[in-house]
């Protein structure tokens, strides 16, 4: 076990990896969202409420899952370069960033689509969506941090010190935005509660998406990642023949 | 050993005091910026008491913050360039202590003036004297705070030419929960509500950036020296 | 149920549509950006590849 992870942890041996895994990753994701698009956009009934705006749910809360859940893949592919100083996954937490701030951005601009009809504006002081603009404010630090660097590894390792700091404070952030906006919280009706249980039918094309969503996210960071690897290698051998191979 | 790391600490803590004293535009500059930001903004809002009053703790705590952000690019920057931050790593005493003296003679520097100077801006806000005091007392449990969590922004950024812009990039959504905290229990007391479970919440944060921040701190220090 | 029906969304066509199509766009742009990536680091390859071997 221990040694096939310290194999992997060669960036060639990674690169080839990430090649064998993309097409399981990259098929399933057209499908599911093929499938989640109809499901969610078709089949779906409307809700008696919201009508057919809260279809939107089926890309908003996605969205906002993953940009949770990219932050957290950063974090722990971080923390484990910081301990076991391996070049894979220094590679994979700087691919992670773009695709974050991405996912975070859609669920601000969706947030905001849904809004519009429901509480009559573009922006609310919303709770979630409050910490969800902190949250992109944390990947455009980010990202700002790891440009800012020419070498790669101290770069590499900056930036990892920042994502774990950022994931300390996640949860402080959103539950104190949480309890200001419980202070501040006005006569407004809260639509956006999905805390009563959602029925089948629409249940089941959200959780298609949001595993859509998932495999999608892997496809396209196996993708960013071989290419950040063949520009960290471009100066070796393999790297040479693999150009003449494709 | 615990003697001689006083020891070592003492001499650092003096070191840096007497630089502060020989380079005064270091911590007095984010002091006089403190002030000034702050009385723009009844010009810009209006002189209605109010208003002002109303919005007095918001202001206040923002500025605070914004003061504290400019601060922070000294924080290392000097030791880094002539070298003597080097030597402190290699030091027998355990870096993440020398860092936090090092953010403790920050927050005394730019944190404590502020506090000390928070009444006036009260006054001109309108504030009274009830509030002005849970203003002080926010301050001092919050600043700490920005001294530590900045510091942290302040060591990713020290190796870097122009990193003063990319620390408020870093450091200001991290300042989030303080803001929050800090500017909303002055609000509750003026319209009478109990704030002391604000002013746990914050010595709660206080607690923990006093425990993780250095840590971070030195590491990102490590990582910049290289 | 027409197609005009599913196209109008309950009046509210406007906002799900333009989420979903956001939602692509930028999800398309992210493949897109790496694949184009690819391209460009393989022909820089290439070129440091002639110039090694012309010295």
């Amino acid at each position: 076990m221990l040694q096939t992870i310290t194999k992997l942890a060669s960036l060639r041996n990674f690169y080839f990896f990430c090649g064998k895994l993309l097409p399981w990753f990259a098929w399933p994701t057209l499908i599911l969202m093929l499938v989640g698009l109809y499901w969610g956009l078709v089949e779906a009934p409307a809700d008696y409420q919201q009508k057919d705006s809260y279809r939107i749910i089926f890309v908003h809360v996605p969205a906002a899952w993953m940009s949770l859940f990219v932050y957290m893949v950063m974090a722990v592919s971080a923390a484990a370069s910081l301990i076991w100083k391996t070049k894979a996954s220094e590679v994979v937490a700087n691919s992670c960033a773009p695709i974050g701030a991405a996912f975070t951005f859609l669920a601000l601009a969706t947030g905001s689509l849904w809004g519009k009809p429901m509480w009559g504006t573009w922006w609310e002081w919303d709770a979630r969506l409050t910490s969800e603009l902190v949250l992109l404010f944390l990947y455009l630090g980010y990202m700002a941090l790891q440009s800012a660097f020419e070498d790669k590894r101290t770069a590499a390792r900056a930036t990892a010190i920042l994502a774990i700091v950022g994931v300390v404070n996640i949860p402080i952030i959103h539950y104190s935005v949480e309890w200001w906006f419980t202070l501040h919280q006005g006569p407004t009706v809260q639509v956006m509660q999905d805390k009563q249980a959602m029925d089948k039918s629409m249940l089941i094309p959200l959780m298609i998406m949001a595993t859509a969503f998932k495999f999608y996210f892997a496809t396209v960071l196996l993708m960013r990642s071989r290419n950040e690897i063949l520009e960290r290698e471009s100066h070796t051998k393999w790297v040479q023949e693999e150009r003449e191979r494709l | 050993m615990i003697n001689s790391s006083q020891h070592a600490l003492k001499t650092l803590l003096w070191r840096d005091f007497t630089l502060a004293a020989r380079n005064k535009s270091e911590w007095l500059n984010p002091l006089l910026f403190f002030v000034f930001a702050a009385v723009l903004f009844p010009l810009g809002i209006g002189p209605d008491t109010v208003i002002l009053k109303q919005i007095a703790p918001g202001i206040i705590w923002v500025v605070a913050l914004l003061a504290a952000l400019l601060s922070l690019d000294t924080m290392f920057r000097a030791d880094y360039e002539d070298g003597s931050l080097e030597q402190l790593t290699l030091s027998p005493y355990p870096f993440g202590m020398l860092v936090l003296g090092k953010i403790a003679v920050h927050w005394l520097l730019t944190g404590l003036p502020l506090i000390l100077l928070s009444p006036l801006l009260a006054t001109f806000f309108h504030l009274d004297f009830d509030a002005t005091l849970i203003l002080m007392q926010t301050l001092l449990l919050g600043t700490p705070v920005l001294s530590l969590v900045g510091a942290i922004g302040s060591a990713l950024t020290v190796g870097l030419k122009r990193g003063s812009m990319l620390i408020s990039l870093l450091v200001l959504p991290l300042y989030v929960p303080v803001l929050i905290f800090g500017a909303n229990a002055v609000a509750a007391s003026t319209v009478g509500l109990d704030i002391s479970g604000h002013l746990m919440l914050i010595a709660a944060l206080l607690a923990l950036a006093l425990t993780l921040a250095p840590l971070a701190t030195a590491a990102a220090l490590r990582a910049s020296i290289g | 149920m027409t197609l005009l029906d599913f196209l109008d969304m309950d009046g509210y066509y406007l906002y799900v549509w333009l989420s979903f199509g956001l939602a692509i766009v930028v999800m398309l742009a992210l493949v897109n950006g790496p694949m184009k990536r690819k391209k460009q680091l393989l022909k820089q390859l290439g070129r440091k590849k002639r110039r090694g071997q012309r010295t």
